[in-house]
């Protein structure tokens, strides 16, 4: 696209400083530090620090439990991204028919999203607590299979996706909604003409439009499930029950902030870096391709 | 619209403007502060402050301020990097599974050596054998004990009445559990027969030092950082393998970690349960039913009894602060150990007192008559027979190691492993971890 | 705008009612923790842990709040929260608005370079760089003020990807325009793109201001004295995590309900806004 620019010298500089100052000393700074730690053996007091080269991923990867790590980190992302992505559009789908009160009810789907992770962790952590919980108690009624996460890998995992997607919601509608809202009248009114249900209409008109906003959501999405999604199994399962529930986001942080093990934490961090930006490119260049701009 | 932008500017700059003002320094005060972090949070955080209260009041030179840090884990990592900025505070509280960590880092003021610097004189010889034994480098007390206690067992007197056993009598063996349980069971006076909390801590590192088993090599990592994990031996193997079993038929019924599992003694879910001695004062509020204490259950021969170990966290001194400053920290110290203070502090949290004075002081006062439960921890750890194995346990690292035992124990209780296969890998990965630390931590 | 909605329907219809009960069994299923975690609030400790659960709330509400509220130093903590959240949000937005605007109305060497710079922050997450981060604070002196405290946080681009998508959604006939007009370029900043960015602007500010509100590690890491700290430290400080002691859930939930109805209130005031600005941002 032809962009029209103004020819100032030094504007653009003085504008950009601010970010690129803080970025710099905030981000980049902090961050090379971290890295340079993955090349080191680092006492807890910082007092000692050996250099070790590539010995730290070694280590890593030769660890079926970094593996466990990395597959649990994938089955969380992709389970919260489904979970909450699906959800959402079938709400937002829901909450843009020709029906009285939309607003409120859009209201009301959307303010989850302004709950600290943390506090929604312990939210849910009240409701599925095995003993005074409320969720086992009424799934007792249902079923004598004891949901008991604290033993079973699989609960816990599906207690902390369903936990992370819930927080999510409110984010994800609000784009479809937004999306949703901005299909002129006037194409859903030419499918109508044309005899297609409400279900071919929403599959092969709907969906298609929507999909630059789907392709935006689930990028972020997934991105969030890799990255800032530890509240809720800190708050709740902390990787547990053995390490069913351990992403890698999670455990660089039980090993670094925790544990004290600056050069793990260090080493895994280039690694889940690269994991995600690889994972982002590959969608831009896989999804894009499907995707329908208008 | 502008005038919404200038609006939440406006509103910005009022925040930030009575921010400022609130903010100025106030006068000149004449205390000196020190500084007090811990991880104490709920009823605890209260005591705490209660505590701290006490000794401002009783003198005008200096201000103690508490502050919590978070859990123990983050107040710790806090305290790391203040120190490394030099913004350390004066006392922070560690856990006892980073006293290694701690004793390593040379960022620490021995509490003893501030204490003769200072010329203060504390009775260290009062002190309970089993705590300053945990805490101490060559017979010098390196950290103030402030939050001890010890597992014991908790049983419900009701269910017993109700299962047709003696509410007055507790179970003394593990055969004794085992028989109790299902006797309970089957009147369906509880659901589950016992239940424990801080799994590690009390069915593998106390369950080793009550049976006077070694848990690790080098007197337990008392004498040397190349240590290695002793608990796959036979007596592991064993007790584990028995709890695994128990799991299935509800005589055990795993709860989680730390105190997750509290909910089912407090509920009549389980009608005994094993967990810190801590718990007398939350269960003496919150327990609905009668109920009772007794020691830890022992399997009897061809084991022989020796003494329980404690856990808890204790008060560690930062270095670099001036004279004065320290002339403060010591003062307070002092006054955490006095036996008035110690009594306070166990009557108010049921956190062990550590000086035999306060004991005897207690006793006299017929507390512990009123409060039979209260001795019994005070009877595991100093009526017993004090050995290497039961001195205490200190590893480097040690909380990723209790990390790893607890998640292999839920493997066991899960069924996934074998007791024994469970053991072994979380030794092969403990000795693992134990190497790092060794090789991180070369003096 | 259009709507799926078209005027002149059939007054009733079953696909309506079926619309409106599934919207309400959602909204049932989206909304309920966060009614339970209200009645649990206004309970007192016997009815929290009683079994069969109770679902209705109860009468305890006020002194469950009060003792929260003094426990927690929660005045106190709610300002903290709300200048943190406040100046994260105001001071990324400004910065993003005019490093968004060089990179997209200017050629100047290092462009590219500034470009991929800040979109590289999106990839490196908080944890990691928490320690070293504090180091640098430390550098500066700024442990335990309100500085450290919120310029940290504004360190990751996301609202600068967001502007530059934006603006390159501008027409360039308006740049155009607005140079034979004779205007430099921060007048067509201020006179011409920002009144078209409002609705950006609103859903920026209420997803940078929830980002803030709810940071806890950071916070925690930074504030050393009472006085500093945030509404989620104050919440997290009645939860006992020692293992040794019993929850009182009620008094937690009450500070939960505390710490998330700001950030709650937001969104349902801006919601309009909200939903607006996302879609056009994110062409």
């Amino acid at each position: 696209m032809q962009r029209t620019v103004f020819r100032n010298r030094w504007l653009p500089y003085l504008l950009v400083f601010p970010q690129m100052a803080v970025t710099v000393l905030f981000f980049f700074w902090p961050a090379l530090k971290s890295l340079q730690l993955s090349l080191y053996r680092v006492s807890p007091f910082g007092d000692s620090m050996t250099f070790v080269g590539l010995a730290n991923f070694a280590k890593l990867l030769g660890d079926a439990e970094y593996y466990r790590s990395v597959l649990n980190s994938f089955v969380f992302a992709g389970g919260v991204t489904a979970l909450s992505v699906a959800g959402s559009l079938l709400m937002a789908a829901l909450a843009t028919q020709k029906i009285r009160g939309l607003a409120a009810y859009r209201t009301l789907l959307l303010w989850p999203y302004g709950i600290a992770p943390a506090v929604a962790g312990i939210i849910f952590l009240f409701i599925f607590h095995p003993t005074y919980g409320l969720l086992p108690y009424f799934l007792s009624f249902v079923t004598t299979y004891e949901f008991n996460w604290l033993l079973k890998g699989w609960v816990a995992m599906t207690l902390v996706i369903v936990s992370t997607a819930w927080t999510h919601l409110g984010y994800n509608i609000a784009f479809y909604v937004a999306g949703l809202l901005a299909i002129p009248g006037a194409v859903l009114e030419a499918a109508d003409v044309d005899g297609a249900g409400p279900l071919r209409r929403f599959a092969f008109i709907v969906f298609p439009l929507i999909s630059p906003i789907t392709f935006y959501l689930v990028t972020l999405n997934m991105v969030f499930a890799f990255f800032e999604s530890f509240g809720v199994i800190d708050a709740v399962t902390k990787g547990g029950p053995g390490d069913a529930t351990m992403i890698m986001v999670y455990k660089l942080y039980k090993d670094g902030f925790i544990g004290l093990n600056l050069g793990s934490s260090g080493a895994q961090s280039v690694i889940l870096m690269a994991l995600v930006i690889g994972l982002t490119m590959l969608q831009f260049k896989y999804a894009e391709k499907k995707v329908t701009y208008r | 619209m502008p005038r919404t932008t200038t609006m939440m500017r406006s509103a910005a700059g009022v925040c930030v403007l009575l921010a400022a003002v609130t903010l100025a320094p106030a006068p000149a005060h004449a205390k000196t502060e020190i500084q007090f972090w811990h991880a104490m949070t709920g009823q605890l955080n209260d005591a705490t402050n209660e505590l701290v209260k006490q000794f401002n009041d009783s003198q005008s030179e200096y201000e103690v301020k508490p502050l919590n840090k978070g859990t123990y884990p983050v107040t710790l990592t806090a305290a790391i990097a203040a120190y490394r900025q030099k913004q350390a505070p004066h006392i922070v509280q560690v856990f006892e599974v980073g006293t290694q960590t701690m004793l390593l880092s040379g960022a620490v003021d021995p509490v003893y050596q501030l204490m003769k610097n200072q010329e203060i004189a504390v009775e260290w010889k009062d002190f309970i054998a089993p705590v300053v034994g945990y805490y101490s480098k060559d017979g010098n007390l390196y950290s103030m004990p402030f939050n001890s206690s010890t597992p014991i067992l908790y049983y419900n007197k009701e269910a017993f009445q109700k299962a047709g056993l003696d509410p007055s009598k507790p179970p003394q063996t593990w055969k004794q559990v085992e028989d109790y349980s299902k006797k309970i069971i089957a009147s369906g006076a509880a659901k589950c027969g016992f239940s424990t909390g801080w799994p590690s801590w009390t069915m593998v590192e106390n369950m080793h030092a009550w049976h006077d088993q070694p848990f690790a090599t080098k007197r337990n990592g008392f004498d040397g950082l190349d240590v290695q994990l002793l608990i796959n031996k036979e007596f592991g193997v064993m007790h584990l393998s028995r709890l695994a079993a128990w799991q299935k038929d509800n005589i055990y019924s795993y709860g989680g970690r730390q105190g997750t599992a509290d909910p089912k003694f407090v509920n009549g879910e389980c009608a005994m349960y094993i967990q810190s001695s801590a718990l007398i004062g939350g269960f003496t509020r919150g327990v609905k039913f009668q109920w009772g204490t007794g020691q830890l259950p022992f399997w009897g021969p061809p084991y022989t009894k020796a003494t329980s170990i404690i856990g808890g966290a204790t008060l560690w001194v930062m270095k670099g602060k001036p004279a004065n400053e320290n002339r403060g920290t010591a003062k307070f110290l002092k006054f955490l150990s006095e036996p008035n203070q110690q009594m306070w502090w166990h009557v108010t949290t049921g956190y062990l007192a550590i000086s035999n004075t306060a004991v005897k002081n207690l006793e006299a006062g017929y507390h512990f008559k009123k409060f039979p439960d209260q001795y019994t921890a005070f009877a595991e750890l100093t009526k017993g027979k004090a050995t290497a194995n039961s001195q205490g346990i200190r590893l480097g690292n040690f909380v990723q190691i209790r990390d790893v035992i607890e998640g292999e124990m839920e493997n066991i209780f899960a069924g996934k492993k074998t007791a024994k296969q469970g053991l072994d890998d979380a030794v092969t990965k403990s000795n693992d971890i134990l190497k790092e630390f060794a090789a991180a931590n070369k003096q | 705008m259009g709507t799926l909605a078209s005027p002149r329907k059939k007054p009733f219809s079953w696909s309506t009612v079926a619309i409106h009960g599934l919207l309400i069994a959602c909204i049932a299923v989206v909304a309920f923790p966060l009614y339970f975690a209200f009645a649990v609030s206004t309970q007192n400790l016997q009815q929290v842990v009683q079994q069969p659960p109770r679902l209705l709330p109860s009468v305890h509400a006020l002194e469950n709040y009060a003792e929260a509220w003094h426990k927690a130093h929660m005045g106190r903590m709610l300002f903290n929260s709300l200048v943190m959240a406040v100046t994260v949000a105001v001071g990324k937005i400004i910065i993003s608005m005019l490093s968004a605007f060089a990179v997209v109305y200017f050629d100047f060497r290092g462009r590219m370079v500034c470009f991929w710079m800040i979109f590289v922050t999106l990839m490196l997450p908080v944890p990691v760089r928490l320690m070293s981060t504090y180091e640098v604070v430390g550098t500066l002196g700024w442990i335990n003020t309100y500085q450290g405290l919120t310029v940290p946080l504004m360190a990751s681009a996301t609202a600068t990807f967001l502007f530059r998508q934006f603006y390159l959604t501008i027409p360039s006939e308006l740049a155009e325009a607005a140079q034979l007009d004779g205007a430099g370029p921060m007048r067509f900043l201020f006179q011409f793109l920002l009144p078209l960015s409002w609705a950006n602007i609103a859903a920026l500010f209420v997803v940078l201001f929830i980002f803030g509100w709810n940071q806890y590690l950071w916070p925690i890491l930074i504030t050393n004295t009472e006085a500093m700290r945030t509404v989620v430290i104050g919440l997290e400080e009645l939860i006992p995590r020692s293992g040794t002691e019993l929850p009182t859930w009620n008094l937690i939930m009450a500070g939960a309900m505390m710490a998330l109805l700001p950030p709650v209130a937001i969104i349902i005031f801006m919601q309009r806004w909200f939903v607006k600005g996302l879609v056009e941002s994110e062409k």
